[in-house]
């Protein structure tokens, strides 16, 4: 029985040979869906700078997670909490020096490139939860002690992205910690209770709230409320899924989209566009490609023979899901609209960056499967 | 220990796969749940949505109709169209109403009051509603508002349809005007409603409203598409509207002119009648007012003007006023004495200078009277006392049955104006019903002489009298050609003796030599010596006419007046008679009926025989010109 428990002793023609292609063709199908889609937005703008922006952002973080890929795991493992807190540091950074743009704080520009640390802390949270409860056995998830730092560590960046503010993010970094705390057999009593909480506090969140926010909300319940203003988001975002039928208006000939009356139609609602364009087929199309690479991660985190490619694995998994159910019944009226991006599909340096190292670490998971981390 | 490491190990992930499980199935739950929504929006709510997105996409350019013609007999255009330029924004589409009118105002050059106006007009109206900067723009300044477009967004240059009449006032009694359409327009015309554009303009008046749905024509529609912020990105298709009809009435330009200029200075009408088809050849009412003046909107200042003239230039005098038609009556009464055998026309009556009735004095116009008179001579001479007499044999009743035939107390043109009025012609039925009280005798003798209760239009008179020059026979009065045959009508007249036959034209009498002699009668007073208008004659036989003038009082004479005997400059002018004269020609083959009327014009043989001669003359000389349109049945 061969011993795969070194770096050294596995060659770089196995390691590619254990690459999980059907991940791998997902995510640049995807890659190029979305580059695709991108060059649709730019139609009414008449250059190609976001396609052109997001092709070569793909590139180059698609080649990062391709060389994240053969990275041994234990190294992300031993790295986690540093990753963790330099994250943290972006976003303090970020909230008290940040740059503002629509009365929310939230970019640091680092020169070459504006970073939204907030959506690095989508990914930071995980791998630091993941390596936490990598040691901690079943029976003492639920103790105090156990509970506690945990919930530090998920707390202290929710807020600070709260006072942003950024809902939609804060949201979305909450419900990552929450998914990975869970599957590491947290009483599921303590999540009511923390729900409680919540509820309790809620008038304290609303009081934090820009008022455009709370505007949101209360346009969510009713969006015909202000059809010109507020509203308008959710109606034309509707009408432009509704309008696509069932195959499309066809590739360019969304007019919701190329006409501009689709707001941020590159970054949020990106789908919406795609929809418009592509019809009930394609955008089932595409949840479907979403499905899968989901199905994809969630088989490599079973076949990791350590807890922590385990936990990441599923943890990224439910966090993926999250990220897209929130975007999609959000362009579909269905949540208010927060303000998250599709992953990959959407228009955000930050946002693609973040989800190409977790994805690195997925592919670095499934190449070190059998890596055992003490 | 390692067993219990183990053991815990294998629970760990026990629990982690079943909770990862149970995640799981809730995310295909949800999305599943997101293929449903997409399902019921993409699918299900399809048509609604693709409705709502050509509405954000699409955005109709309805263009003004363009307004059908009116043309004279002959062809001859007399209410045309003409280019406007106008220029209309839409506040609700402009993201700085300020500003952007602050532009236009530099281009333009418009004054500060202007531009008080726009923004007033912008408080009064709906954000979404038009408002119409300029509608009378030179080419210059809507050529300079093209060239600055690109940076004025929601401004509209707009070439409207204007309506042009060049005969100016000869025609605006007949043909009404055009201005914007009001409120009560939209609301009362489905058809006007449908096809508005702001700036549209429609009949107020006369035939431009009777011939409204007809004229009007339809819409040209540009369909574009534009964008979120209202950018016009291209256009889809255009869909040409159709001109309204043309429409060519019966009038002959040059004649109605020619009215204009014989009615200059006095309040008055004149009205020309083909005896046998019932076109009508001229129709004019004076003073008059030009109906251009309306196309930009007529001033507030210059609309009240019209309106308090005391000689009322609005009002179609012809159709719309109503006169006691005086002597003018008598040949109808004659007529009506003759058919109901009341009367021979030899019968003899002495005219001193006034007659009593019960107590009551009526006097003839002509002091000293006319001595003893028989019928002939006293319809030639007009004598009162006469009439008196023959009135009060007749009765008013038999005397209004003869007279409502003739077209009297009637509408004359059936579905051509709103404002035609019917007028009275009295009976004691009438009067029973009308003022409620019985019919007096006197009141019989004074309708015999054309006064009292009963009320005509100078149209009325005309159809009268054209009914009398063709023999006695019905004809349909029209300003529409009707191409009948000439020869055909003339025929059936003839041979239409039987006055309960259905026939296109009845006679209108039971003896049709009871005409001949009223007619004769009328020749005599236009041609023989003594006759009320012998110095209106005109001896040349092409242009020979016959006629019957009438002076009708306009208020009751007290014996201190009829004492003073004054001359008419000096009664004041309310108190002067209406002047009348009706005729018809040429007298050997009469073709064309008239009357004249000149308000408070004194007598009928001094104000308004004189004009009748003149177009007499026009009428004729234009004879030949008519017949050529008519015989070679020109599509015009």
């Amino acid at each position: 029985m061969k011993n795969y428990s070194t770096f050294g002793e596995v060659s770089f023609f196995q390691k590619v040979k254990s690459i999980d292609f059907f991940l791998l063709i997902s995510i640049i199908l995807l890659g190029l869906i979305s580059i695709i889609a991108m060059y649709s937005t730019d139609i009414s703008d008449g250059n190609f700078y976001h396609s052109f922006n997001h092709a070569l952002r793909f590139g180059i973080f698609f080649s990062l997670m391709m060389l994240m890929s053969f990275i041994n795991i234990k190294y992300y493992y031993s790295l986690s909490i540093i990753f963790y807190i330099l994250v943290l540091l972006l976003l303090i950074g970020a909230t008290f020096f940040g740059t503002t743009v629509q009365g929310s704080q939230r970019w640091i520009n680092l020169y070459f490139i504006n970073l939204q640390p907030s959506e690095l802390m989508k990914i930071a949270i995980i791998i630091f939860l993941a390596r936490y409860y990598h040691r901690v056995q079943p029976d003492a998830v639920n103790t105090i002690k156990k509970f506690i730092i945990p919930f530090i560590i998920l707390i202290v960046p929710i807020l600070l992205v709260l006072s942003q503010p950024d809902l939609g993010t804060s949201v979305l970094i909450a419900l990552s910690g929450i998914a990975v705390i869970w599957l590491a057999g947290i009483n599921i009593k303590y999540i009511i209770y923390s729900f409680l909480g919540l509820v309790i506090s809620f008038p304290f969140v609303i009081s934090m709230l820009k008022p455009y926010q709370k505007l949101r909300i209360l346009t969510f319940v009713n969006p015909d409320r202000d059809p010109l203003g507020a509203g308008y988001q959710i109606i034309q975002s509707k009408i432009a899924v509704g309008s696509g039928g069932l195959t499309g208006k066809g590739f360019l000939k969304g007019t919701q989209g190329y006409l501009d009356f689709l707001p941020e139609k590159h970054t949020d609602f990106i789908f919406t566009l795609f929809s418009e364009e592509f019809g009930f087929v394609g955008s089932v199309l595409l949840l479907i490609l979403y499905a899968f690479i989901i199905f994809r991660i969630l088989v490599i985190g079973s076949n990791s023979r350590n807890y922590f490619g385990k936990f990441f694995c599923y943890g990224f998994a439910i966090s993926m899901f999250f990220y897209i159910s929130v975007n999609m019944l959000m362009v579909l009226g269905m949540l208010p609209i927060v303000g998250s991006p599709l992953p990959i599909m959407s228009y955000g340096g930050s946002s693609m960056l973040s989800m190409m190292i977790a994805l690195g670490i997925v592919m670095s998971t499934r190449i070190y499967s059998r890596e055992i981390i003490n | 220990m390692l067993g219990d490491g183990i053991g815990s190990s294998v629970r760990k992930s026990k629990l982690i796969n079943r909770r990862m499980f149970l995640a799981s199935a809730a995310k295909a739950v949800v999305f599943f749940g997101i293929i449903g929504r997409l399902f019921y929006l993409q699918v299900e709510q399809n048509k609604k949505y693709l409705t709502l997105s050509d509405k954000n996409r699409i955005r109709e350019n309805k263009l003004p109709p363009i307004r059908g013609e009116f043309k004279d007999y002959f062809g001859k255009i007399i209410a045309g169209n003409l280019d406007v330029y106008e220029l209309h924004v839409i506040p609700e589409q402009v993201e700085d109403f300020r500003v952007l009118i602050t532009r236009v105002k530099q281009i333009l050059e418009l004054s500060d009051k202007d531009v008080d106006k726009i923004f007033k007009t912008k408080k009064k109206q709906k954000p979404w509603e038009t408002i119409i900067i300029s509608d009378n723009l030179s080419w210059d300044e809507f050529s300079k508002i093209n060239y600055y477009l690109y940076d004025l967004p929601g401004l509209k240059p707009v070439i409207s349809v204007g309506r042009n009449y060049p005969f100016n006032e000869s025609y605006s009694h007949v043909l009404g005007y055009v201005a914007y359409a009001s409120k009560e327009d939209l609301s009362s015309s489905e058809i006007i409603n449908q096809r508005h554009v702001p700036g549209l303009r429609v009949g107020k008046n006369g035939l431009e409203k009777t011939y409204e749905n007809q004229l009007i024509g339809t819409n040209t529609i540009q369909r574009f598409e534009v964008n979120a912020y209202g950018k016009r990105i291209n256009q889809l298709e255009v869909q040409n509207g159709d001109q309204g009809n043309s429409l060519r009435i019966t009038i002959d330009t040059e004649i109605q002119n020619y009215t204009n200029d014989l009615l200059a200075g006095e309040a008055g009408s004149i009205s020309v009648m083909d005896i046998y088809t019932g076109e009508i050849i001229a129709m004019n009412s004076s003073p008059s007012f030009n109906p251009n003046d309306f196309l930009y909107g007529i001033g507030s200042k210059e609309w009240k003007d019209l309106n308090s003239n005391p000689f009322k230039p609005l009002i179609n005098k012809t159709i719309s006023g109503l006169y006691s038609p005086g002597s003018t009556i008598k040949p109808i009464v004659a007529l009506s004495a003759l058919e109901n055998d009341v009367i021979k026309p030899s019968m003899q009556v002495f005219c001193s200078d006034s007659i009593d009735f019960y107590e009551q004095k009526f006097h003839c116009w002509k002091k000293k009277g006319h001595g003893y008179m028989q019928l002939k001579n006293a319809i030639k001479q007009s004598c009162d006392i006469y009439f008196y007499e023959v009135a009060r044999l007749l009765g008013v009743d038999r005397l209004n049955e003869t007279a409502r035939r003739f077209g009297l107390g009637d509408i004359v043109l059936k579905n051509f104006f709103a404002n035609e009025k019917k007028g009275v012609f009295p009976s004691t039925k009438w009067k029973k019903e009308a003022v409620g009280q019985n019919w007096y005798l006197g009141e019989t003798l004074i309708t015999g002489i054309g006064q009292g209760y009963i009320q005509t239009t100078p149209l009325q008179l005309t159809l009268m009298t054209a009914q009398l020059a063709n023999g006695g026979n019905k004809i349909y009065p029209t300003l529409i050609p009707n191409n009948k045959n000439l020869e055909e009508i003339k025929k059936e007249m003839e041979l239409n003796e039987d006055y309960d036959l259905p026939s296109s034209n009845p006679p209108l009498v039971r003896n049709k030599e009871n005409v001949k002699f009223v007619l004769d009668a009328m020749f005599k007073s236009t041609n023989e010596v003594y006759g009320t208008s012998y110095s209106s004659r005109i001896d040349d036989p092409k242009y020979q006419f016959a006629g019957k003038t009438g002076t009708a009082q306009v208020k009751r004479i007290t014996e201190e007046e009829r004492e003073l005997d004054r001359k008419l400059e000096q009664i004041p002018y309310k108190e002067r008679d209406h002047a009348w004269y009706i005729a018809f020609g040429p007298y050997k083959n009469p073709r064309y009926a008239m009357t004249v009327l000149i308000e408070h014009g004194g007598s009928g043989s001094s104000a308004a025989a004189p004009i009748a001669k003149k177009l007499f003359k026009k009428i004729i000389d234009r004879h030949e010109e008519r017949e050529k349109i008519r015989n070679n049945k020109l599509a015009i």
